[in-house]
């Protein structure tokens, strides 16, 4: 008897619980991320303060912590009915959401000062320089890591098993305890699938590498 | 602000609205925090009775004791880890085909695992009944892969003409890596050495999903045990307090990183015309950028 095809119901499930896990915090992180790079980078000490604090915070505390804070603390404080897969989200998504600023962030200090300067000096406005100077030439050097960023958080969605979502590594520790099966077979099933997910993550980004690849 | 590339130094007109934005953006975090500790305020999360139990030593000593399984966990895997990783690192820099190969199946395949998937394997069926060590061992092979990769980039960040300067005074390949390599190497990489030793730090936190009773594991319990007030938990009053444990942790651990690189900043300053050492390492796959 082989697990996978004994239960091959419960590993589409939990392939796809985290797929869907992953794209969605991933989503959130991206959003978040460069919203607070962009506070980060601001000419108003107010919001860089506050970009500053956001990273130093989420990027210093274990994700179970963050976890735990998203599942116990926003019930506690009256946000009742939201679905774990949802608070998952939140804490996945804010956690990765640091990283996503500190990589944006580098992007932009990478750009040459003389390259914003020279647009402005043949007369290319804020949102010119910005769109079409500036964040074209960030973007490329922000790829790769965002890349990584984006695949460590196809790892790490393997923590929200801890917190009732139905995803691999719960099926993992379902099938461990369900006597009968040989751990090791289940680890490399389970194995497998997340090399699936990240080989596809790391597809992705050297295919956007590749298209926007230009010769500096 | 006046050599950022995004904005210009800002003129009369600029200053008054970067003003008028500092006003508005400070009244916005105003109102959030306000907005937040109102919110915890109104559902009782500042009752006296769901702090005093951090006032009792009894209490405290349980912390403590938290505290040190966590920080022996973390010393242990760290050890290892480096271990490995200095392992690794050897074996994939060999110069026999089959050793490297197998070093690289290795440290590819450990970096590609979700570290819990590995604790969880381990925990049922190696260390069943002995959580930490499950953990321990699942963050060194983790921690081991990515350290290897730091190491290694680090070796290759040497100026090649070192090491043929080396082996062209007859040193042999030992005596290349240990006298010549190494010592110039671990400069370069200690800031990503150490930033990785944070996310080992933080990833010891995983022995709560699996029992083992570190940090995380007795603050949950120890905020179940007490008992509610006027139906409130005490569960936010532990997030804050061990999350600011571990907070203060981390950023005393990055601050050996950020005085570390200083300080060799400062030396190779001082020193005869050392050959440039290439300062970009690649952040070792573990996606941490440091700040």
């Amino acid at each position: 008897m082989n697990v996978l095809s004994d239960h091959f119901a419960e590993f589409r499930e939990g392939f796809l619980g985290t797929v869907e896990l992953t794209a969605s915090s991933a989503l959130l992180a991206l959003v978040l991320g460069i919203l607070i790079a962009g506070f980060r980078v601001s000419p108003v000490p107010a919001l860089r303060a506050f970009g500053t604090a956001w990273v130093t915070l989420l990027r210093n505390t274990p994700l179970v912590l963050l976890f735990l804070a998203v599942t116990l603390g926003l019930p506690a404080l009256g946000l009742k009915g939201w679905d774990s897969f949802w608070l998952a989200v939140l804490a996945l998504g804010c956690y990765t959401s640091a990283f996503v600023c500190e990589a944006v962030r580098s992007g932009i200090n990478t750009v040459p000062v003389g390259q914003a300067e020279a647009a402005r000096s043949i007369g290319m406005t804020f949102t010119q320089t910005l769109g079409q100077i500036v964040l074209p030439q960030a973007a490329r050097t922000a790829i790769p890591p965002i890349g990584s960023l984006m695949i460590a958080l196809a790892k790490n969605t393997a923590i929200a098993s801890g917190f009732n979502v139905a995803e691999l590594a719960a099926l993992q520790k379902q099938l461990n305890a369900d006597e009968g099966y040989n751990i090791y077979v289940i680890f490399l099933w389970i194995a497998l699938c997340y090399l699936i997910i990240t080989f596809a993550i790391s597809g992705l980004f050297r295919l956007l590498e590749s298209r926007l690849a230009v010769t500096r | 602000m006046s050599a950022s590339v995004l904005y210009d130094a800002p003129g009369p007109r600029a200053r008054v609205r970067n003003r008028i934005y500092g006003a508005v953006s400070v009244l916005a975090i105003v109102g959030l925090v306000a907005f937040v500790i109102q919110r915890l305020d109104t559902t009782g999360q500042f009752q006296a009775g769901l702090w005093e139990a951090y006032e009792y030593t009894d209490t405290q000593h349980r912390i403590l004791d938290g505290l040190l399984t966590t920080l022996k966990t973390f010393g242990i895997a760290a050890l290892l880890s480096l271990a490995l990783g200095a392992l690794l690192a050897t074996a994939r820099l060999s110069d026999h085909r089959p050793v490297r190969w197998t070093a690289t199946v290795v440290v590819e395949f450990f970096r590609a695992m979700p570290l819990l998937i590995m604790i969880f394997l381990l925990y049922a069926a190696v260390f069943t009944n002995d959580p930490m060590w499950a953990l321990v061992i699942g963050l060194t092979l983790y921690n081991g892969s990515v350290q290897a990769e730091i190491f290694r980039s680090g070796i290759n960040a040497v100026a090649k003409g070192q090491s043929e300067a080396a082996h062209a005074l007859g040193l042999r390949k030992t005596q290349v890596m240990v006298h010549v390599l190494v010592p110039q190497a671990v400069r370069s990489m200690l800031p990503s050495i150490i930033s990785q030793l944070v996310v080992t730090l933080k990833d010891t936190a995983l022995g709560f999903i699996i029992l083992y009773e570190e940090l995380l594991f007795v603050g949950k319990a120890f905020a179940a045990q007490t008992q509610p007030v006027n139906g409130v938990y005490a569960f936010i009053p532990m997030v804050i307090v061990f999350g600011s444990i571990y907070i203060l942790l981390c950023l005393a651990l990055s601050g050996v990183a950020t005085w570390i690189e200083r300080r060799t900043k400062r030396s190779r300053k001082g020193a005869p015309p050392a050959p440039p050492v290439a300062v970009d390492l690649g952040t070792g796959g573990s996606g941490v950028v440091n700040p």
